[in-house]
């Protein structure tokens, strides 16, 4: 018997480890350790020199807003797209952090298929998106008037996700002073 | 009633997989010779009865039967008739049915074309192919039955996903999992052969030609929905490393690994192991690949809708499947008798460094698409592989492969000469200089990559042609050209196979390597009237108009292409909206050319009276998939080759293999 005949099978073994691990992960659903967490402090720069860039304290303005992960290398983030922009029209604040992205490529798929961000923090080598956790690109988050991490969901919103989404956005929305206001 | 049809009949299939998983694998290990013949009749008749089940499933879209769940949520009565075709596929229980109906067609042909293999042999391959039958058949009728009802029956369906509403689309699953399930044949003689503890050059000659073929149907299957991204997307890219891609391109790497030690393991008798186990991982890729499209552990575009329970079953069946056949492996191969010697320059050699750089790659691309789950799975950190990662890891291996490339079909077999060889390709070697040089003078500076690209594809060309030139004899006094052009034509189509599948591979270097780097992109705001120059040509935008579809309505751009004062061609990329489901795509408008395609996208008004617009020149972007052509081509030629010829190994099998009874039993 040859011990390098079994080295396939070892190997083999650890990945089906690791699969059966990370199929249990769900790694869709919300790492509870993040949910009313407030959103880690940052400072990013604008996409160009011009405009402004994007800080934490801009998502702690009293009112319920998103902020979606996203790069223009990444494919399923063009299938979000549309709904983004959709929210955008809608009147939600969504805030964009470019993760991992060349300024001029980001800007060339927001020329091509528009711009639903209200500001844009270059995440250039990706710093922000972990100290966030980010998993994957497209993420999204959803946070509330106090900068607390409400919702989060991992990879392209798909028709069948929306709902689920814009409820959490209603309920992060009564939680906010802001658009408390807002509704009286 | 039809669809209850359908439901019975994948039952029946299923009862026939399990028998003929059991009974001619009992039969072979007992010598009992009509156990293992009852091996092709089963086969065929699982195939039957899961062939009627598609056609069940596939008469339920045709006539929008939306008492179907799977109809209800996957069509639309409004489709066109294509996509309701490819809507049967265009789902998870759907493609599962094509998925098992390819299987069981693979098992099939295999019983009926392979007379020749000696009937424990057969037996025990056709009893592999269906415990896999069987094993997707009984994931199916548990977890994803295609034909479940739902009552009362819906008014409408919910319509297919609009970009999959493409005829390129139509055809990329087919063929990718036709690619797929092939290499289940090359998995299934791998475990027959090990089981029989036999293997030799007759056994890399039978395989191959199932490897020839499910490798072409991969290739073709990845070049289309790569092509499709290109063109129905509108990224202005044409590969992303998403991991559903990577799924289906580590196969790929592995059957191409396989396509090529097979030929060594015929010639020589040596490699054995090595080609067995390519065999077996190139299967237990495919299955991989069937796992992270379906159970969710990675996001990407191509995700089917996830289920955990699926996920954990597909598992259990990776884990069955490719850790059986490993152990099986790990125990037996040992027992293999080694096979022939040779030096490391030879064409053996170079065989093994286009096998080992092939692994690599595909070991490679494996880790960069599971790494952030593992990562996650060790220490719960979660981190992203992008692009950037397989750039700059994958190129390095490719440059070194087309090197090898280029001096191996010129090294003799067992021992080459490395100075004769290096003497030949002297004109590859100013070839490769020529290249570079020529497209600095087409297109300019650029990045030192592209110009090596543009070496390489040149030096492999002129190492083609070198090869080429030395089969004619074309050095031969008195040169005479029609006896050189007669003894090309006797060169075996296996060679020529070789030969344009290698061409292709340099065609597909220029490709990438001038649209990577010479592209030319310009973003731009536009009113009706303005000019842009792109490249060499002028686009002249002439305003939009609303436009309505089947299924949508788009607003229209409409661009005219000058090149100088000669017209080249009109352009109309869409902006389209769909009604079911709700969604907006961007048709991108492709105008190919030889050196290049023009590409146009039309985005969103400015409200005053500008539309935004994104315009591409990029040159030789089509070679890509003409590269992707030529290597189907040369896969077809060496399939169509005399000594590959299904009837073709009958005699040998009979004067150089012993019959079933003097095999040793288990």
């Amino acid at each position: 018997m040859r011990p390098i005949l079994w080295v396939p099978l070892l190997l083999f073994a650890a990945l089906v480890m690791a699969l059966t691990i990370g199929l249990f992960l769900k790694p869709r659903e919300i790492p509870s350790a993040m949910i009313a967490q407030p959103v880690p402090a940052f400072d990013l720069p604008p996409l160009w020199m011009s405009g402004e860039g994007l800080q934490s304290s801009d998502l702690a303005k009293g009112e319920a807003v998103l902020l979606n992960v996203f790069a223009s290398w990444c494919a399923p983030c063009r299938i979000e797209h549309p709904f983004l922009m959709e929210l955008a029209d809608e009147g939600i604040p969504l805030y964009g952090l470019n993760y991992k992205d060349k300024p001029e490529d980001a800007l060339a798929f927001l020329g091509e298929l528009g711009n639903p961000y209200r500001r844009i923090g270059a995440d250039r080598d990706g710093r922000v998106g972990i100290d966030f956790g980010v998993y994957g690109v497209p993420e999204t988050y959803v946070i509330n008037g106090q900068g607390q991490i409400a919702y989060k969901h991992i990879g392209p919103i798909l028709p069948q996700n929306q709902d689920q989404l814009r409820q959490a956005i209603k309920k992060a929305a009564q939680e906010s002073p802001a658009n408390e206001k807002a509704s009286e | 009633m039809i669809p209850e049809i359908g439901h019975f009949s994948l039952i029946l299939a299923l009862l026939m997989a399990s028998l003929a998983a059991i009974a001619p694998l009992y039969g072979a290990s007992r010598n009992d010779q009509r156990l293992m013949s009852l091996a092709v009749p089963l086969m065929v008749g699982q195939f039957l009865f899961i062939l009627i089940a598609f056609a069940a499933l596939m008469q339920a879209y045709l006539v929008s039967d939306f008492s179907v769940l799977n109809v209800v949520a996957n069509s639309h009565s409004l489709k066109p008739l294509l996509y309701k075709i490819s809507g049967v596929w265009g789902n998870h229980e759907g493609s599962l049915v094509l998925w098992v109906l390819i299987l069981s067609l693979f098992g099939s042909l295999v019983g009926l074309f392979g007379r020749a293999l000696p009937l424990s042999f057969r037996a025990r391959v056709l009893a592999i192919q269906a415990l896999i039958t069987s094993a997707f058949l009984l994931f199916m009728l548990i977890t994803s039955n295609p034909f479940e009802r739902v009552i009362p029956a819906a008014i409408e369906g919910r319509g297919l996903n609009p970009l999959l509403q493409d005829p390129g689309l139509a055809f990329h699953p087919p063929l990718l999992y036709l690619g797929y399930v092939g290499l289940s044949v090359a998995f299934s003689f791998a475990v027959a052969a090990l089981i029989e503890g036999r293997l030799g050059p007759l056994w890399a000659r039978w395989v191959r030609p199932w490897v020839l073929l499910a490798w072409m149907a991969l290739t073709a299957g990845i070049a289309l929905g790569s092509w499709w991204a290109y063109y129905e997307l509108g990224w202005g890219g044409w590969w992303f490393w998403d991991p559903v891609e990577n799924a289906s391109f580590i196969p790929w790497l592995i059957a191409t690994a396989l396509l090529h030690s097979t030929i060594v393991m015929e010639k020589r008798d040596a490699l054995k192991r090595w080609t067995l186990l390519l065999a077996i991982l190139g299967f237990s890729m495919s299955l991989l690949g069937t796992f992270l499209v379906r159970s969710g552990v990675l996001t990407s575009v191509h995700a089917f809708a996830v289920d955990p329970e699926r996920g954990l079953f597909i598992l259990i069946l990776l884990a069955l499947a490719i850790g059986g056949s490993l152990a099986l492996y790990a125990f037996r191969a040992g027992s293999l008798e080694a096979g022939g010697l040779f030096a490391p320059l030879s064409r053996e050699g170079a065989l093994v460094a286009n096998n080992v750089l092939l692994s690599i790659s595909a070991a490679i691309v494996l880790v960069g698409t599971l790494y952030p789950l593992f990562l996650d799975a060790v220490s719960g950190a979660k981190v992203t592989v992008g692009p950037p990662f397989f750039e700059i890891s994958f190129v390095p291996l490719m440059v070194l492969l087309l090197i090898a490339l280029g001096f191996g079909p010129l090294l003799a077999w067992k021992r080459g000469d490395i100075g004769r060889a290096l003497g030949m390709l002297r004109l590859a070697g100013l070839a490769a200089f020529l290249g570079a040089g020529g497209a600095y003078l087409i297109w300019g500076p650029g990045p030192v990559m592209a110009f090596l690209g543009f070496a390489l594809a040149f030096w492999l060309l002129g190492s083609i042609l070198t090869d080429m030139g030395h089969k004619a004899k074309i050095t031969q006094r008195p040169f005479a050209p029609m006896a050189a052009l007669g003894r090309l034509r006797r060169v075996p189509r296996g060679i020529w196979g070789m030969w344009s599948a290698h061409m292709g591979m340099a065609v597909l270097v220029l490709g990438i390597t001038a649209s990577e780097s010479w592209m030319t992109e310009k973003l731009v705001l536009l009113h009706p009237g303005d000019a842009t120059e792109v490249a060499d040509y002028t686009m002249i935008f002439q305003g939009v108009e609303p436009v309505g579809g089947p299924n949508y309505t788009a607003v229209r751009g409409h661009f005219t292409v000058m090149k100088g004062s000669h017209h080249v061609a009109e352009l109309y990329p869409e902006q389209r909206a769909y009604s079911a489901p709700p969604m907006e795509t961007t048709e991108a408008a492709i105008y190919p050319l030889i050196m290049g395609d023009l590409y146009a996208v039309v985005g969103d008004p400015d409200g005053k009276g500008g539309w935004s617009a994104r315009l591409y020149w990029k040159p030789l972007i089509s070679w890509i998939w003409m590269g992707v052509g030529l290597m189907v081509i040369g896969g077809g030629l060496s399939l169509s080759d005399r000594r590959l010829r299904v009837g073709a190994p009958k005699r040998a099998a009979i004067t150089t293999r012993p019959g079933p009874q003097a095999l040793p039993a288990e």
